[in-house]
């Protein structure tokens, strides 16, 4: 067109970016991607290889490598003969190859982005804008962990091999998230990259190449889910960090429990985007640009839930729908486009069809009259109005550009309906109003919460889910725990460390001296005293064998009493840790005022002297002290972040823990594990060690007179394995905690796939409870939290 | 956001869209009263302005020309003559080299900046220079740059310019009335200066960099553009931060949500600071965005600016030639 008439239109034209140098590095490698393994570049074992191709066009990339288990097999071998060299080198060792990484992306940053969008079909805007700075960022951030591991993590040490699976939303971005923290850590990887988007992965296997990486450290096993499969079930791999949807999170959850293997699961979401009526309202629908037409809206933590007050819906509706008129769908390459193609036809398909259902459900859609180009998985800009919480679409991750909206009234109405969902990612909340903002957001079930922003990431801030959305952070100091261990895992017995006593239950139950005043241990559930569902006790007997009371056998039906009692008592969630604490240190004077009472109840159940029981409860003593002492000093933080926001890492209380007590250590095993539960927020359901079950029926007096509120500490006795099943298989509790068999550990972790609640299981290996570290510390009270990231923007 | 229009306010709304000069609105502080702006919200928004869309070859070109036409070309000096001036006019009725013009396609387009900015006293100098050419001559006023002279003055000087002979008045705001949240003395000044205007076009400047916040921004925007302004103007470059285009978009979006309550079009002015031509481009693209395509005409938009035109030259000659231009090889204003 000539300028003349330019000058008249004033139309923006188009501004491809070159796709050559990409190819040329595709026709280097002749159009063929193969693994690499152990710093060599591995033909796939079966031969096989499947296409790649570019979704906005629909023509072929590549052809990449069909992994299968040989290769797996081959890949985790290299893994493991890098690993004693990789730990050897040390932090600062580390540090220099990670830190040679982030340089060498930045170097060939722009082919990295190219790569991204002809294999993805992102805007180049975004792959060259968001996705590789914020890789290179990663690896510097990480370069810096390998550096300072020593001090900072000095009782921690590597898990080992690492398989690491990712999605191809943000394909090398999720690389990033969990390679560099892997390497820093000294752990090795394969990786396993998404089918549809392999280049860029195969690339940075190259910079590998280039940097010198150690043979080995890093691997990549290109293919499907059968190259997946068999990464997650080798039995070298100790740990599996996936990125994807929630039913193969699910899988992945069911094949690794009681395997021992560490896990890290981030899924699915349907974030809220929450809008009141004080918002700077362009502002918002601005955020709204950002959270569901980022990436075609295939974002695991997509703001799509749209949640407007009321008084406002209809102005905001109108906002967006003007600014949608503006968005601007084409060519990935072009520089002058918003919304770039879906990554595959059958996601087109998926987005299509949910739609549908959407429109058929009463959802009113809005489309702008943009051209949609044809040859690629392109969808418009899609908005659907009276979406109500019932609808498939409020509920469903749709995984395209699609907003779905409903309206609110009041601030507790829309906390309760962002919270209306099986998934807890993350959330977007606009207000001009600091006291609703921070109301609202710890009561957010989400990992991450953004004030008045949206898609803010950073390698300094922990990223990860709530409920369904899976568990496990990535970055930040949340997400090194994550690919390292304490020592004292490794010192874990195998057998029990405390024994219990040995005797063959008396058969004659009659009481030479005539009956006594009959004091009949119960449950206690929300603060009371109540007998068992099913009306049946078991006998507790003493040391030597002597029935010397009956105590309750609780079913299904006093777990479900003892979590709903649980559930109400939220007060203690909300209370001031120093409120937590003072309770906690007022149980501990009162149990303290019952010495003598306690220390001979231990002898009678455990033979034990008396100087030993002595200690033993002086023990519990203090360790109910020390968790006073840590509920306000465990405490939040914020991260370095790299704008001008405050990052707040809230340490908040999981919510409903279900505990089962180790066996074999009475009331040691039940204070040790109930207190970092209660003393970082969390009410309980303990189902303590059945040989010493009326240790804790007696505890439940001291907690009668030492103020703790009914239903934050809820005991109920009986068969622990019966009880942790359904415990397992309860889908409102938050947590589960398991010291018993081996068995037990994995039908937990199995059972606990469904809601996806966090587990800590024992794998049938045993503690010392008297040890400082295996019986108390920072372990328990991470493990009683859910650290979420709060991002605050400031300026005026 | 505005609050809800009351009754007398909905009834202009029925002249959605219309044409004409912006006949303003009764005060009503409701209107503005409950506005708030999220600065880093704005400034992500900013960021990505220049990001988003880029406009190359002959569209650049293209865009760069409309640039040219849009500029308020400007000498704001103590040290301003009649020479100084007649040259500048000069510049502004031929802006770009003929033979770059030519290779443009563009030798019989008519381009010239959009008007010519000075002080009062080299109206009538500007004014003769101009003659013929249809450029109009634009004088700062009411105490300009600061404005801490007395109202009476400031009116007797807008009549004094419009009766020299200018058709576009750019005045200063008193920022301590916004300072102060005196937005009923603010919104009875602008009113005042409209009517002194007569025909001539009222151009409200906000001196952006000295009132605080965007909030601030947002609630003068709309205060100016009740009383009457034309054009609302971000700075008289004369303060040390002058238009950005986080205040932009703030002074943008009250356009928007103001012509959507009335139906009248405001003008937008961002002077100062401006002084390449990659920036001009990404204040175009906000306007297209943000607005639509009729702020990209002088009715509607300007930049206030005396060095922009020359790095515009400069990338024009490049477009034409393929190679780096110099300063030296375009004409000074």
């Amino acid at each position: 067109m000539e300028v003349r008439d330019l000058f008249e239109s004033m139309d923006y034209g188009s501004a491809p970016e070159s796709p050559d140098r990409a190819r040329q590095w595709l026709d280097k490698r002749k159009g063929i991607l193969d693994h690499f393994i152990g710093g060599r570049w591995v033909t796939p074992a079966g031969g096989e290889y499947f296409p790649t191709h570019n979704p906005a066009s629909g023509e072929l990339l590549a052809t990449v490598a069909d992994g299968n288990e040989a290769d797996v097999n081959r890949a985790v071998a290299a893994a493991a003969d890098a690993l004693e060299g990789w730990v050897a080198i040390g932090g600062h060792g580390r540090a220099r190859y990670l830190y040679a990484l982030a340089r060498h992306i930045q170097k060939h940053a722009r082919l990295f982005s190219v790569l991204e969008s002809l294999d993805n079909g992102k805007p180049i805007r975004e792959s060259r804008d968001v996705d590789i700075p914020l890789v290179a960022r990663h690896f510097y951030h990480h370069a810096g962990w390998a550096q300072v591991m020593r001090e900072r993590l000095s009782s921690y040490r590597p898990i080992g091999v690492v398989g690491q699976i990712i999605p191809w939303n943000f394909p090398l971005l999720m690389l990033a998230w969990k390679v560099a923290p892997a390497l820093a850590m000294g752990n090795t990887v394969v990786l396993k990259p998404a089918e549809y988007t392999p280049t860029t992965a195969v690339l940075f296997a190259e910079l590998c190449e280039e940097i010198g990486l150690p043979r080995g450290v890093f691997n990549v096993v290109l293919g499907d889910h059968k190259a997946g499969e068999a990464l997650v079930q080798h039995q070298e791999v100790g740990k599996v960090a996936f990125t994807g949807s929630t039913e193969v999170g699910r899988i992945l959850r069911r094949a690794t429990a009681g395997t021992g293997k560490k896990l890290t699961l981030e899924l699915g979401g349907k974030s809220p985007f929450v809008v009141f009526d004080d918002t700077d309202i362009d502002s918002a629908v601005e955020g709204l640009v950002d959270a569901i037409w980022f990436n075609q809206g295939q974002v695991c933590c997509a703001g799509s839930r749209l949640l407007v007050q009321e008084s406002v819906a209809e102005r905001l509706h109108e906002k967006i729908r003007r600014r949608m008129e503006r968005l601007v769908l084409g060519d990935p390459l072009d520089k002058s486009i918003d919304i770039g193609s879906l990554v595959d036809p059958t996601q087109l398909e998926r987005v299509r069809s949910l739609v549908e259902t959407g429109v058929e459900e009463g959802g009113e859609l809005w489309q702008p009259d943009c051209k949609v180009p044809r040859g690629g998985s392109y969808y418009p800009p899609t908005l659907i109005t009276e979406v109500a919480p019932s609808a498939t679409l409020a509920q469903e991750e749709i995984f395209g550009p699609v907003l779905v909206s409903s309206t609110f009234r009041t601030p507790a109405e829309a906390v309760a309906l962002a919270n209306n969902s099986r998934y807890g990612l993350a959330a977007s909340v606009w207000t001009e109003n600091i006291n609703l903002a921070l109301d609202v957001a710890p009561k957010l079930k989400a990992g991450t919460v953004w004030i008045n922003c949206t898609n803010q990431f950073d390698a300094a801030s922990g990223f990860g889910g709530y409920r369904e959305s899976g568990f496990g952070r990535e970055g930040g100091i949340e997400g090194i725990y994550e690919y390292v261990k304490p020592f004292w895992e490794s010192r874990l017995s195998k057998e029990p460390v405390q024994q219990l006593p040995r005797f063959v239950p008396a058969e004659d139950n009659s009481d030479p001296g005539g009956p006594s005043i009959d004091r009949t241990p119960k449950l206690y559930i929300g603060g009371k005293q109540c007998r068992p569902d099913g009306g049946y006790s078991n006998a507790a007997y003493d040391a030597h064998g002597e029935v010397i009371a009956e105590v309750p056998a609780g079913n299904r039906k006093d777990i479900r009493n003892a979590v709903e009692a649980a559930r109400k008592a939220e007060g203690w969630s909300s209370m001031t840790a120093h409120g937590r604490a003072q309770i906690l240190y007022f149980l501990a004077e009162n149990l303290s005022a019952r010495t003598d009472e306690f220390v001979g109840r231990i002898v009678s159940l455990s033979g034990k002297a008396d100087d030993a029981a002595r200690t033993e409860f002086e023990l519990c003593i203090q360790r109910i002290w020390h968790y006073a002492a840590m509920a306000d000093k465990y405490d939040s933080y914020v991260h370095a972040t790299p704008f001008r926001n405050v990052t707040l890492a809230m340490k908040e209380p999981l919510g409903v823990i279900g505990i089962v007590a180790p066996e074999e250590a009475g009331l040691l095993g039940f204070v040790s594990t109930a207190m970092p539960a209660l003393a970082m927020g969390n009410r309980v359901v303990v189902v303590p060690s059945q040989h010493y079950a009326l240790l804790a029926t007696d505890f439940y007096q001291v907690l009668d007179t030492s103020d703790v509120p009914g239903g934050v500490i809820n005991i109920v006795t009986g068969d622990q394995d019966v009880l942790a099943d359904t415990l397992a298989r309860h889908l409102d509790i938050e947590g589960l905690w398991y010291w018993g068999s081996r068995s037990g550990s994995r039908m937990i972790e199995e059972a606990a796939a469904e809601s996806m609640k966090r587990t800590w299981v024992n794998y049938g290996l045993h503690h010392d409870w008297f040890d400082a570290e295996q019986g108390q510390g920072e372990s328990f009270l991470r493990r009683a939290v859910e650290i979420k990231n709060i991002w605050i923007p400031y300026g005026e | 956001m505005a609050g809800k229009p009351s009754s007398n306010v909905t009834e202009l709304n029925s002249g959605h869209g219309h044409a004409g000069r912006n006949p303003g609105l009764p005060f009503e502080a409701e209107l503005f009263g409950s506005l708030r702006i999220n600065r880093s919200a704005v400034e992500r928004r900013a960021a990505t302005l220049g990001t988003r869309r880029s406009v190359k070859k002959n569209h650049q070109a293209a865009w760069l020309l409309r640039a040219i036409s849009l500029i308020d070309l400007t000498t704001l000096a103590g040290d301003d003559t009649p020479g100084k001036v007649r040259r500048l006019c000069q510049k502004a009725r031929r802006p770009v080299r003929p033979d770059v013009l030519a290779a443009l396609g563009m030798s019989h387009a008519g381009l010239t900046t959009a008007a010519v900015c000075v002080y009062h006293n080299q109206i009538q100098v500007a004014v003769k220079a101009l003659e013929g050419s249809g450029i109009p001559v634009a004088a700062v006023s009411t105490g300009f740059p600061a404005g801490q002279i007395p109202l009476e003055l400031k009116l007797a000087q807008v009549r004094a310019s419009v009766a020299a002979g200018a058709s576009e008045i750019d005045i200063v705001i008193s920022r301590a009335h916004v300072l102060t949240g005196n937005w009923r003395a603010l919104y009875d000044e602008i009113a005042a200066y409209r009517e002194a205007c007569g025909d001539a076009h009222l151009k409200t400047i906000l001196a952006t960099g000295e009132l605080g916040t965007l909030t601030q921004v947002a609630k003068a925007s709309w205060v100016c553009m009740m009383g009457g302004a034309d054009f609302i103007k971000t700075s008289t470059g004369k303060e040390s931060v002058n238009a950005t285009l986080p205040v932009s978009l703030v002074m943008v979006r009250a356009i928007r949500d103001y012509l959507e309550l009335t139906g009248h079009a405001v003008g937008y002015k961002p002077a100062g600071g401006i002084s390449k031509a990659k920036e001009a481009l990404t204040y175009l693209s906000l306007m297209k965005e943000e607005l639509d395509s009729r702020w990209l005409r002088p009715q509607l938009f300007r930049f206030g600016a005396s060095s922009l035109l020359g790095d515009i030259e400069r990338q024009l000659e490049h477009h034409v030639s393929g190679s780096y231009s110099a300063s030296h090889r375009h004409p000074m204003g």
